[in-house]
Order: structure tokens, then sequence, then C-alpha cells
């Protein structure tokens, strides 16, 4: 008793750093606790004591937009959200039956999804370590459920393997561990492993590889009850008297390893994709709205901003009314801008000429999304496919089914196609008429006998023809970072940006809220001292 | 050849994901060899079917009667490296299929400048992906 009332407790302790050292202090030790490893978000900031009467414009009413809003509103200024779009949220969006959807060049969707089934055009998933979209959706009352990432009994298609059969992930995982296992027990057993390891090791190893591989007595990976528990049976174990399994057959290793599913698995160790996995209940619009509900109030619809200027007085921006006409100039102390850099590098500025040299400097990737409504859903009555991906080579890039209203009647939306790079350009220069024939007749190789049977009415959207983005992502590279990267997020005078691009977590909806805390922080600071 | 592959491929898998993206399928349309094939597979994205380009909240500027068309080297430049938002595209494109759309650019869509597109000026072209750090 005596010991723990003088050692004191985890909590106790992380208190105590926290009041001498502040947030970053306690995030550290939590690192060290083996916590919080994965974030930066060590709560949200705590800005205070603003000069009375001091203003804030902040152009674009995504969630950087929003997020610096409201913790600005919070910290006492008078704030304003300028947005180009007629509705909040920026790539935070969903498509729904009934919604319209004009992209550059002209073409005109109307959405035909059945009530309550949606498109995640952007974002879709997130991340469980993505503390502080995780903390604001819980804060604004967005309900998240469980996206389902990884599904072993969705299939992986490479048109060079298998003849262009695809196959299911379970089984080419199971084959290429089940290979590998075997193979590296030969190679110790020719002691070609014996310079790096003891012989204790190596026993060790043997092992691990016989029960990882689910390799035989004699370290072989064979057709057997054993390897088809990884795989799956050709008869499964059923009850009664025919009741015993059979097992499946194995697939060549060759073709195993032309289908690349190394880096299918590789793919859900990066530590953005492993499970566990969020997606928000009804769409992922929901998390825009959300922070709609606290800064709604602020906002000024189809806005489009021509100028930006800032002087010894303040900010001023100038705005086009692309509803009703009409220019107006809006004037604050500050400004807190998110447009996309596609978009701000062709608005008039005279910010320097280092800062206008860094936001040119970063080019947009591209991404195609096509949601497909099914009339039932046979993936998963059909093929016991619950969630998940079935990944491909061709351009749609992956199938995607639907993670919520499982086992349920009537129609539902998959993700025909989240392509990017090379096939999102041509996918992009498609009609949308065209993208869906495309997305059906490639969709078709995981389930050839329902696609097209089923398909009831598709939406696409291509990112570089979104007209409020032109892209989807910032796309920085090494030489990027070094050369204009912090010259990009610092504060300049009044001004200061924010925004996934502002990022190092780019193209995430953390990356951004990550980026506009840190903005406002900063920008905080600079009106103190003003 | 198959080193090259072998070193290609580990190169991709190298690569930790920085974005949301689909996974390592690819994502590949089928190879593009003309000057108009690879129009539509990769500009026309952006710079639209007819060339004239598209206004949304910025513009995708026109390449229909462009005359920066006029020197080979401008065209070269941009569509290996990128300008603003348009990324570069010397690691998608090869130095033939670079050849082949300057080319063609330059004459079609109301452009006519017959010199030819030398191999010089497509070197940049066929580069190894560039990292996304």
């Amino acid at each position: 008793m005596d010991t723990e009332r003088r050692t004191p407790t985890r909590r106790q302790l992380l208190n105590a750093i926290g009041l001498m050292g502040g947030t970053a202090a306690v995030y550290q030790m939590m690192t060290t606790f083996g916590h919080a490893a994965e974030t930066r978000f060590a709560g949200p900031p705590k800005l205070d004591g603003a000069r009375k009467g001091s203003t804030v414009i902040v152009l674009g009413a995504g969630l950087a937009g929003m997020l610096a809003a409201y913790e600005l509103e919070k910290a006492g200024y008078k704030v304003q959200i300028l947005e180009f779009q007629n509705r909040p949220g920026g790539r935070n969006w969903s498509l729904y039956g009934g919604d319209k959807f004009t992209e550059m060049g002209g073409a005109t969707q109307n959405v035909g999804f059945a009530k309550g089934n949606y498109l995640n055009p952007g974002p879709w998933r997130i991340p469980h370590h993505h503390r502080t979209l995780l903390h604001y959706c819980k804060a604004f009352g967005v309900a998240l459920e469980p996206f389902i990432q990884f599904n072993h009994n969705a299939y992986v298609h490479n048109a060079d393997a298998f003849g262009g059969q695809p196959q299911r992930f379970r089984s080419l995982a199971a084959d290429f561990e089940g290979n590998i296992a075997e193979l590296l027990g030969k190679a110790i057993d020719q002691k070609a492993l014996d310079t790096r390891l003891t012989a204790e090791d190596t026993d060790r190893l043997k092992e691990a590889l016989r029960s990882w591989g689910m390799l035989d007595k004699d370290m072989r990976y064979v057709k057997g009850l054993g390897s088809s528990s990884h795989r799956g049976f050709e008869l499964a174990p059923g009850g009664g008297v025919n009741g015993a399994p059979k097992p499946s057959d194995l697939l060549p290793f060759d073709e195993v390893l032309k289908s690349g599913i190394a880096a299918n698995m590789a793919f859900f160790m990066n530590d953005e994709f492993q499970t566990t996995m969020f997606q928000p209940v009804g769409g992922m619009g929901k998390i825009g709205e959300g922070f709609a509900r606290q800064v709604g109030h602020l906002i000024t619809y189809n806005a489009k901003v021509t100028k930006l200027f800032q002087d010894k007085s303040g900010v001023s921006v100038t705005y086009t009314d692309t509803a009703k006409g009409g220019t107006t100039t809006a004037k604050a102390d500050f400004c807190v801008c998110t447009i996309p850099l596609t978009v701000l590098s062709q608005i008039e500025t005279n910010l320097s000429e280092k800062k206008q040299a860094a936001i040119a400097a970063v080019p947009y990737s591209n991404g195609v999304k096509i949601g497909l409504e099914m009339r039932r859903r046979f993936w998963e009555e059909d093929q016991d496919i619950y969630g998940g991906h079935s990944f491909t080579s061709q351009e749609i890039g992956l199938i995607s089914y639907p993670n919520n209203n499982f086992f349920q009647d009537g129609p539902a939306v998959l993700l025909g196609s989240f392509a990017n790079g090379a096939g999102a350009y041509r996918l992009t220069g498609m009609t949308p008429e065209q993208r869906i024939e495309v997305a059906l007749e490639q969709g078709s190789v995981f389930h050839p006998q329902q696609y097209r049977k089923e398909f009831m009415n598709g939406a696409s959207v291509a990112w570089n023809r979104v007209p409020w983005v032109m892209g989807c992502c910032a796309r920085w590279n090494e030489d990027t970072r070094r050369e204009h990267y912090q010259t990009l997020v610092a504060v300049e005078d009044r001004i200061v940006l924010a925004g996934e691009h502002a990022s190092y977590v780019g193209c995430w909806m953390e990356g951004s809220l990550l980026s506009s805390l840190d903005a406002i922080t900063r920008l905080h600071q600079r009106a103190l001292q003003a | 050849m198959r080193p090259l592959i072998i070193a290609a491929a580990l190169a991709a898998l190298a690569a930790p994901a920085l974005a949301d993206e689909p996974g390592p399928g690819g994502s590949k349309p089928p190879v593009a060899r003309t000057g108009e094939e690879i129009y539509r597979t990769y500009c026309q994205a952006c710079h639209m079917a007819d060339a004239k380009g598209a206004v949304g909240a910025g513009t995708f500027p026109a390449l229909a009667s462009n005359p920066r068309l006029g020197t080979t080297g401008y065209a070269a430049y941009i569509i290996a490296n990128g300008k603003g938002g348009m990324p570069w595209f010397k690691d998608m494109l090869s130095k033939e299929q670079a050849q082949a759309l300057i080319g063609y650019l330059r004459t079609h869509f109301g452009n006519n400048y017959k010199d030819p597109v030398t191999a010089a000026d497509v070197e940049a072209f066929g580069q190894r992906p560039t990292s996304r750090f």
C-alpha cells in the first residue's frame, strides 16, 4: 500500500507533466508509454484571449476551414467563412438519390439511387488512429460505424495471372505464405541461414514457419486439411453422415507470384490501411454536416474569391456571388485560406513571390469513383462477401462492397471503381455514361453472372472535373517538400494557408484538420503580437 | 529486361502509401500509342475532348488554337514537369509517347505547326516514378 501511494499512477504522471511542459510533453511521454504513437493530436487547441473585436475571414467551408472557424470563434474572434459551393463540407461529400452534379465540361448527372443509398466520391474510410477527426466526430455528434477494410473472402484479379480468373484473397495469401514458409524451411535445412541465426533460433523459426505456413510434418506446403483451413476447402466441413471436409487444390506458385498478391498483403499493412477503420452512418458527408451544425451560421455560399490582398491594416477578399451576381469586398484582420492550390494558384494575390511560387508548385492527383446501384446484394447472397474490396489490375482499380445494412433486401450501392493514376485519367476523359459502361464491363470479371443483370443505375465523380477543386489531392515530392513546404505553411503577415495540402497526411481528412489546428494556433500567436 | 522488371516491382512495393489510394492493383488503361490515343487517355480529362479547356473555380487552359504550341520545347517542358495544378508526366509517358502526343497537339485542334518533334525535345520523359513525400 505504501509503495502504491508513493508511486504515481500513469494518469497522475501525465497530468503532472502536462502542467509542467504542456501538451507536447504529454504527447512525448504518452509515446514512451506506447500510447498515441500514431497521432499528433493532443486535444483541441486552447486558444483564448483574442483581442476584442478581432476579425478573421476563412476561405473555404471544407473541414479545415470549418474547424478553423469553430476554434477561432470559440477563442473570441468574429469569423466569416466564404464558400464557392452552395454546400458545406468540401471534399467530404456524399451523393444521394435526387442529387444533381455538373462537372467541368458540362456533363450533368442526376443521381438515381434509392433512399438511404449513397456514393462517397471522396473520403470514405477513417483509420482508427486519426484521432483529430474521431474527436470532432464525437464532439459534433457524427455517428460512426465499422468500415470493413479487410475481407479475406473478396477477390484479387490480375489480368496477367490465372488466365485473368480472379482468385479469393485468402487462397492467394495462404498459398503465398505456405510456399514462402516451405522455401525458407529448405533454406534452413541447407544451412543457408546459419550465419545469421543460432541453432536455437533456427529451431524456433522452423516451428514458426510450420504453423504460419500450415506446413505438414515434413515442412512441405501440400494439399490437405491444414492448408485448406487457411485457403478455403473444396467441400467445407459439415454435419452428419457426409460432414467430412474435402481439401482444396493449391494454386500454382508461379501464378501466385504473377498475381502480385504480396503487394495486396503489404497494402493492408500500411498503417493508414490497417483495421479498425470507420465510416459515418449514412454517408461520409455527415461529417461535413456535423461541422456545419457548429459554424453554418458563419458561411456565405456561392462566393467565388477573385482577389486576396493584405496590407498593414488588414486583409481584403473580393468575391463574386455566382448565384445572384455582384461583387463584394470583405475585410478582416486575419485570413485562413483553405482554397485548394489548383484554384488558389489562379487567384490574384499580393502574397510574396516565394509564397506564390510555393502555391504554384504543387500539382494535384486525380481519382475517379463510380457508384453502381444493384437490385440485390448478390455479393452477400451468392458469394458470402460482406464489405471489403476486390482488387483488379484493370483501370477501375477495385470494387468495394457496402459496409452497412448487411442482409437487407432491395437495392444497394457498391463502389464500382476507385481509380487513380493513368487509369483514372482515361476514365475522367469519358462521358459519365461511358464510365458506367467501363465499370460494368471490368467489374463483371468478379461477378459475371450477376453484374449487368442486377445493375439499375450509376453515378461517377472524376476529381479533375470537380469544379471547385479541379483535382483530388496535393501531390508533393521530395524536391517540392524541400523547396516549398515550409514557405507554404508559414504565416505570411496576416494570412495563413491550411488544408490537406499543408500537411504530411496528404489526401486524408486528418491531414486537413491537423493542418488547420496548427495554422490557427500560429495565427492566434501572431494576432496577439499585433 | 528481367532485372529491370523486378527492380520496378520492388520500387512499387517499397513505396509507402501516403494518401488514401485504391491499393496495389494499379489502375491501368490500355496502352496508348498514337498521338490521338494518348490525348484521349491522359489529356482530355482536363483539357476536354475538343481541347478547348474548361472553367470551374479556376480554368483548364485550351490547347486548341494555342500559339504556345508554336515551339516544340514549351509543350515538352510543361507536359514533362507540369504547371500549377497539372502534374508532371515525365514518369507516366515514354519518350515515344511524348513525341507522338506533342506532334498530334501541334497539328490538330486548330494548331498547324508542321516542324517535327525531335528525340531531343522529349529527352526528359520515360523516367522512373518519383517518390511522393
